[in-house]
């Protein structure tokens, strides 16, 4: 058989590997180049050539009209680590006065027991974002929505700057040698999930990062449960969003309960 | 018929003294990066040692292996002496010369940029003219390789070429395609930029170049280990080949699917689309064919051997086996480190589950258990098979070749086992220094632990394996009589011409390399803007 020539459609071993060979490369192009493509729900193909292109890795050009709006508001304050770190005298004596709107239920000096947060002490630019998101409709509270909507710029600045300046008061529960849990010092990293207190305090602070010693349990509990919910979500980037999502209920209560007894 | 016996000895000396130096290397590595050290040095050292210990293992010593057996190969199965001796000399004088050019530059820490050369990254250019000399030398011996099968085809037409020679050839020919990627990328992307006439790499290209190289390069390691399950195993239990034709297949089966699936390495990379890439992970899958062929050969060869020395029962032939024999223990341990890695790779290739491993320490681990493991064992026994051949001396520290290939076994799967967890546990590769306090991290401690320990028993063994050569140089004299290869159970008097030839299956290779990687290379090459600065190492800040 070895005198048999090599490339002849006689030669049984020439068509068994020229045809498998072409087969499968054809069978594995058409799955890989039309059929998956295709079968792939969020990929906007207009056709068959569409889907050559695509699954082939001709570069796109992105249509601009195409972004998505989300249906909800979302923040639209600028957060930098420098942000209203320095207030001058008068801002602080405008928002002495102005707070007077706040203290029923933030307290008069800032701090009260109503499991609304205590103000004293809290940075300026958390307070300012806030007081921001609730006008613009990010942050929805039926308490503070209408309170915010007729608030100028400057007004808003004045009162953060106002409750930065006071001294944080220690807490009620002060309990200051309760034990971390994990979830503070540590996070969960298998769930994505970094440790409380690397933005909140304690190892670091972050911009735009609200202090937590001293605040409400009930309310860093509803805080939390509400953006793992989703039906609050002023977050930067969606930070906390992510991360509530992530704890579990006990994990939320250590953290609330952690911070609540801190000074 | 041996008769350029220097030859070839060189060729494996030079191999195993490079495999000594790397394996030293290969445990100091392991043992800086796990919690038995200290944090106390350098990291850039680290790199140093990762990228000698990866150009060392990678690209000389399996190559200078493949060569020296490619040579001895020739000579034994053609039964004549080979043609080209002067050729073949300055074809090892490039590669040791270019492993000293490419080792210069590493060790001075001027080209740290780990074997795969990862562009943007770019050492010193001396690093890569050194590797590109490495591969010049082999392509030396991929020519003469060429050039002895055809004069002996002309010289005996109609007669089929011995399955050894047969599976040379093919080991060669891949090689000489496959290493075509690294070589454009070294030619054409890199040596530019590290001689400074650009500044800037295309990378995404540089890595789809070299994938074309990747992949295929470990079947060119794995092609000594195969051709000694086929023609060195059945002859030295005292058995027959079951099939001559199957082994034949095998080795075709890897010429044309072995090259055009190198993508697979690149599932996380942007730059290839994902159509392409399902492509590569179809042959890869088909590239699992050729080794379950391996295996199944191999098994029933190693049957009819038990079965003539009076094994019985359906299982109880395992136990009449020659197990005292180093190149029956070597073969099974080999098969055994095979059926896990094989495994570990089919996962490699499935996308999804490669995405899980990608670039994490279960690849290290994969590819030490599959190198490391089950192809440089078979080196070992390739050496303990042909040394009184070509030392003229015998080989008699039996208990010590069992000892060291036992050590090696035991060692590989302690190192490799726990290193594939780690990586399921999400611990990156390419890494310096992990830091083991931290509560993430803490768990794998214990793994990479007795991973380093695995090391140790690894080095070990190499010492034993070592000494066992050293010793047959000075052992007693003896002719060892003509060196043999396996004869198959039934000896084919005349085979198909696709069977005892190259031709087809040359074309279906570069046919289906045109058909996988035309379209992706020729785009990345036509795209503007997708270079990016380069990232000189080494270089005084």
């Amino acid at each position: 058989m070895s005198d048999q020539p090599l490339v002849s459609l006689r030669n049984p071993w020439f068509v068994a590997g020229v045809g498998i060979t072409v087969g499968i490369a054809a069978f594995s192009a058409v799955v890989g180049l039309i059929w998956l493509p295709l079968a792939q729900p969020d990929l906007k193909l207009s056709g068959i050539w569409d889907a050559i292109c695509s699954a082939a890795g001709v570069p796109r050009a992105t249509v601009q009209d195409a972004s998505i709006k989300p249906e909800f508001r979302t923040s639209n304050v600028v957060m930098t680590s420098e942000m209203l770190t320095k207030p001058d005298q008068v801002s602080i004596g405008r928002g002495a006065t102005l707070s007077q709107r706040c203290a029923i239920c933030h307290g008069p000096q800032g701090v009260s027991d109503a499991n609304s947060p205590n103000l004293a002490g809290q940075f300026a630019a958390v307070t300012y974002k806030e007081l921001n998101d609730f006008k613009a409709g990010a942050r929805v509270s039926v308490v503070m929505s209408p309170f915010a909507a007729a608030i100028s710029d400057q007004d808003m600045k004045d009162v953060a700057a106002y409750y930065a300046y006071l001294p944080r008061v220690p807490s009620n529960n002060l309990n200051a040698g309760l034990p971390a849990p994990a979830i503070v010092v540590t996070g969960a990293p298998m769930r994505n999930i970094p440790p409380c207190g690397s933005c909140h305090g304690d190892i670091d602070n972050k911009a735009g990062s609200p202090w937590l010693g001293g605040q409400s349990a009930v309310y860093i509990k509803a805080q939390l449960q509400s953006l793992a919910s989703g039906a609050r979500r002023n977050d930067i980037s969606q930070q906390m969003r992510n991360v509530a999502r992530q704890m579990t209920p006990e994990e939320i209560d250590q953290a609330a309960r952690y911070y609540a007894a801190q000074p | 018929m041996l008769t350029n016996k220097r030859l070839i000895l060189a060729h494996f000396w030079l191999a195993f003294i490079v495999f000594a130096v790397a394996l030293v290397l290969g445990a100091w590595q392991m043992f800086v990066r796990s919690p038995l050290n200290a944090w106390h040095f350098n990291p850039e050292l680290y790199y140093r040692s990762v990228t000698a210990h990866g150009s060392a293992m990678g690209y000389v010593f399996p190559t200078l292996i493949a060569m020296g057996f490619g040579y001895a190969i020739t000579e034994a199965s053609l039964e004549k002496p080979l043609v080209g001796r002067r050729w073949a000399w300055v074809g090892f004088l490039l590669v040791a010369v270019g492993a000293v050019v490419a080792m210069v530059p590493v060790s001075l820490g001027l080209a740290s940029v780990l074997y795969t050369f990862y562009p943007p990254m770019i050492g010193n250019p001396f690093y890569y003219i050194g590797v590109v000399m490495v591969v010049v030398g082999s392509w030396i011996w991929v020519a003469l390789t060429s050039i002895n099968f055809t004069i002996w085809k002309r010289d005996n037409p109609g007669k089929p070429v011995p399955l050894p020679m047969f599976a040379n050839v093919a080991g060669s020919y891949l090689w000489g395609w496959t290493a075509v990627g690294a070589a454009l990328e070294i030619l054409l992307q890199i040596l530019p930029v590290a001689l400074g006439f650009k500044s800037t790499i295309d990378a995404g290209l540089a890595r789809v170049f070299f994938s074309w190289t990747l992949h295929a390069i470990v079947y060119f390691w794995l092609m000594p280990t195969y051709i000694a399950y086929y023609t060195i195993f059945p002859r030295a239990i005292g058995g027959r080949l079951y099939s001559d034709a199957m082994a034949r297949i095998s080795f075709i089966l890897f010429v044309v699917v072995a090259m055009p699936i190198g993508v697979h390495h690149l599932f996380a990379d942007p730059q290839v689309g994902a159509g392409f890439k399902f492509m590569h992970s179809a042959f890869t899958g088909l590239v699992a064919l050729p080794t379950l062929l391996t295996v199944f050969t191999i098994c029933a060869s190693a049957e009819i051997a038990s079965r003539l020395r009076g094994g019985r029962g359906a299982f109880g032939w395992i136990t009449a086996l020659p197990w005292s024999n180093p190149i029956m223990l070597a073969t099974a341990l080999s098969l055994v480190m095979l059926g896990f890695g094989g495994a570990g790779g089919l996962i490699n290739m499935s996308y999804q589950l490669d995405a899980s491993v990608h670039n994490t320490q279960w690849i290290t681990g994969h590819f030490h258990l599959i190198f490391g493991g089950a192809i440089v064992i078979m080196y070992f026994a390739i050496a303990y098979d042909l040394w009184p051949h070509l030392t003229g001396r015998a080989l008699e520290s039996f208990g010590l070749m069992r000892a060291q290939l036992w050590l090696w076994f035991i060692g590989m799967i302690v190192t490799t086992f726990p290193w594939h967890y780690v990586g399921i546990l999400g611990m990156p590769r390419r890494m310096a220094f992990y830091d083991y306090a931290n509560p993430a991290i803490s768990p794998q401690a214990f793994s990479v632990v007795v991973s380093a320990i695995g090391g140790f028993i690894l080095l070990v063994s190499g010492i034993l394996f070592m000494l066992v050569l050293i010793r047959g140089q000075f052992g007693t004299r003896g002719e060892a009589g003509a060196y043999r290869f396996s004869v198959p159970l039934h000896m084919p008097a005349r085979i198909p011409v696709a069977l005892n030839s190259f031709g087809l299956w040359l074309a279906l290779m570069i046919g289906l390399t045109v058909v996988n990687y035309g379209f992706p290379i020729a785009q990345l090459m036509v795209l503007n803007e997708t270079s990016v600065p380069a990232v000189y190492v080494g270089a005084s800040r």
